[in-house]
């Protein structure tokens, strides 16, 4: 649907734009260790994009605070002006950080709640760094059993580490390494601005909804490809029979 | 501009008094409110389509069909029929059946349906409801107009020298609306064909339907059948109406306060967010004009007013109000801003003087039968010779 040149970013948007960084943290205590270690992995990557020579703004989502938001929007099917004004940050982000506690084995259910009511295609090939905390070494595996399909099934570019931190790494310099590890890997993919190559040349090809709030959603005709099977059928076409049905 | 109601048809236990209609119940109510719509002048009386309790109505042609006979003017439609599970070629007949009884007081409205078990009940898959939806409508529009089909397609078997009977009451098929929530396809084949578009408005914040009825509009303009202010829109909504504006409140509340959607919402933030007009008959007039101001200028207006449990008698007391109290008030207001060359709603009578003028209306009488139950090559005595009857060869 775009005619855009492979590999190339957002032409809209000179090279050396400033970046944004969306962190969302799903702790619920205060302080918490979910939003401890969002700080601390937020303050490598900035450090590492201005290193770069590029600025970047940040915008850090607690979830805590719109718990209620998002249980509303859970049953009502729409998101309140309070969560849209969150979600549109999401759409805006040129990288995300994401935090969950765990909780009874597992990603905790308002973080889960709040992914559930976004657009399948409000994060498609956004950099995106998964991070749990929990309070025992074993439920590591939380974020790579749990976090990443979830952010495979919404497209998210996420980087290669994970990071985990149970109480006792918190005393250990393993934990910095990785925070620094996975922070260059989200610098890495947020100043090449692959993901944003990713979405504009492959962006038909993924889930959409009409009217959504995603950065590159169809919002009137002139967005909309009518060469598609299903438009063509709306307009009284036959179907061709390779590529119709689901 | 046409004012009326439309009902899902649901069952629903009223919360303040603890009871829950019977279906049988339901069914008498039903038929109550269409026709105390009729007697208070509302103009448009639709039914929703339902294979599941707590609904009942799975069979809206049988249910609008006794309706037509016990009413006097006000017209018969659906909300909606469903295009996907339904055989297209049944929806021909039943509802050019239900038009000839009602004398062209008919239209209806087409749309997917979102229960993902009736696909499979009625042989189909939900994740080609939007596949099934845009074939099947091309097929059915076929129908109506074409004597004689022929049609190969992946939704049903094919058909070959078909003709749906009875032909449309004066060969003018019934209106029909495409109803949808977010889908620009089914704008675009409501669009293509210069049909209505519906948006249902409930359930779902200020801002929801703008874009889809903003790209029907410019999709109708694109195909040639006027402006994007001449397209043909058709709005939902739900109200609840009492003399003042704190009965409303207080008289819905337990109702909103029941319903597993609102759950942990306030009536008030819900009020402000949607559609939803509970208050006074001024209150729901001004909420209503709003609706033209997010909109343009529209051709239907539909509410919600029997869901939730509502008695039976609360429901009528709410039809009278509409037929006295706002949609007078609504019709001259409307009327006082609208804009030239905004079109009326099409009806039966308006259609088939755009296809006739002042001549008289085709009436087709089929050829005899030649005693194996068919016509020969050519069904009617008029049938256009472009559309002979083609049948299988066999052997």
């Amino acid at each position: 649907m775009t005619d855009r040149t492979p590999l190339q970013p957002d032409p809209e948007r000179p090279a050396d734009a400033p970046l944004t960084l969306v962190v969302i943290s799903g702790g619920t205590g205060n302080p918490s260790s979910s939003r401890l270690l969002a700080d601390r992995l937020t303050e490598k990557t900035t450090e590492l994009i201005r290193g770069r020579g590029r600025d970047v703004s940040i915008r850090h989502v607690e979830l805590a605070p719109i718990a209620v938001d998002i249980a509303q929007a859970v049953v009502t099917g729409f998101p309140d002006e309070r969560l849209k004004a969150v979600i549109r940050q999401l759409a805006a982000a040129d990288g995300l950080i994401t935090v969950s506690p765990v909780y009874t084995a597992g990603v905790s259910g308002l973080f889960k709640s709040f992914f559930d009511i976004l657009d399948d295609d409000l994060v498609v090939a956004k950099p995106t760094l998964p991070a749990a905390t929990a309070g025992s070494a074993r439920h590591a595996l939380v974020i790579d059993g749990q976090l990443r399909p979830m952010l495979a099934f919404l497209r998210a570019l996420t980087v290669p580490t994970s990071v985990f931190a149970a109480p006792e790494d918190w005393g250990s310099s393993a934990l910095g390494e990785r925070i620094g590890r996975a922070a260059t890997e989200l610098t890495a993919l947020m100043t090449t601005g692959v993901g944003a190559a990713i979405a504009g040349d492959a962006w038909s090809g993924y889930r959409h909804r009409f009217g959504g709030e995603a950065a590159r959603a169809e919002r009137t005709a002139a967005d909309v490809d009518f060469t598609s099977a299903l438009m063509r059928l709306a307009a009284g076409g036959a179907p061709s029979q390779r590529d119709t049905g689901a | 501009m046409e004012f009326g109601i439309f009902s899902v048809s649901d069952v629903t236990r009223d919360p303040v008094t603890g009871h829950t209609p019977s279906e049988a119940e339901r069914i008498d109510a039903i038929v109550r409110i269409a026709q105390r719509a009729d007697e208070v002048g509302l103009d448009v009386f639709a039914i929703g389509e339902h294979h599941n309790p707590p609904f009942f109505s799975s069979a809206p042609t049988t249910l609008l069909g006794h309706i037509a006979a016990v009413t006097e003017r006000i017209v018969l439609s659906t909300s909606v029929t469903l295009i996907t599970t339904n055989d297209p070629v049944r929806i021909a007949e039943e509802y050019a059946m239900l038009q000839h009884l009602a004398k062209g007081r008919v239209d209806l409205m087409v749309g997917r349906g979102n229960t993902v078990q009736v696909y499979p009940w009625f042989g189909q898959d939900i994740r080609k409801g939007l596949h099934l939806a845009l074939e099947n409508y091309n097929l059915l529009h076929r129908l109506w107009r074409e004597d004689v089909v022929d049609w190969e397609g992946e939704s049903r078997s094919g058909l070959q020298g078909f003709t749906s009977t009875p032909r449309p009451l004066d060969d003018v098929p019934p209106f029909v609306w495409h109803g949808s929530i977010r889908t620009p396809e089914i704008a675009e084949q409501a669009a293509y064909y210069g049909n209505g578009f519906f948006a249902n408005n409930v359930l779902a914040p200020y801002g929801h339907f703008d874009r889809l009825v903003s790209f029907y509009r410019d999709r109708f303009a694109h195909h040639g059948h006027g402006t994007r202010e001449q397209a043909i829109v058709g709005l939902g909504g739900h109200a609840f109406i009492a003399a003042n504006s704190q009965d409303a409140d207080r008289r819905f509340r337990p109702y909103f306060d029941a319903f597993p959607m609102f759950s942990g919402t306030s009536l008030e933030d819900y009020m402000e967010a949607t559609p939803l007009s509970v208050g006074s008959p001024q209150l729901v007039v001004a909420k209503t004009m709003d609706f033209r101001e997010r909109f343009g200028d529209y051709q239907r207006q539909l509410w919600n007013i029997d869901l939730l449990g509502l008695p039976v008698e609360t429901a009528l007391e709410q039809v009278e109000l509409l037929g006295t109290e706002v949609v007078p008030v609504l019709r001259r207001e409307m009327a006082a801003v609208r804009r030239p060359g905004v079109p009326a709603t099409p009806t039966h009578a308006s259609l088939v003087k755009a296809k006739y003028g002042d001549a008289e209306p085709r009436r087709p009488r089929p050829n005899p039968n030649r005693g194996d139950n068919v016509t020969g090559t050519s069904p009617y005595e008029d049938s256009d010779p472009a559309f002979p009857a083609r049948y299988p060869r066999i052997g």
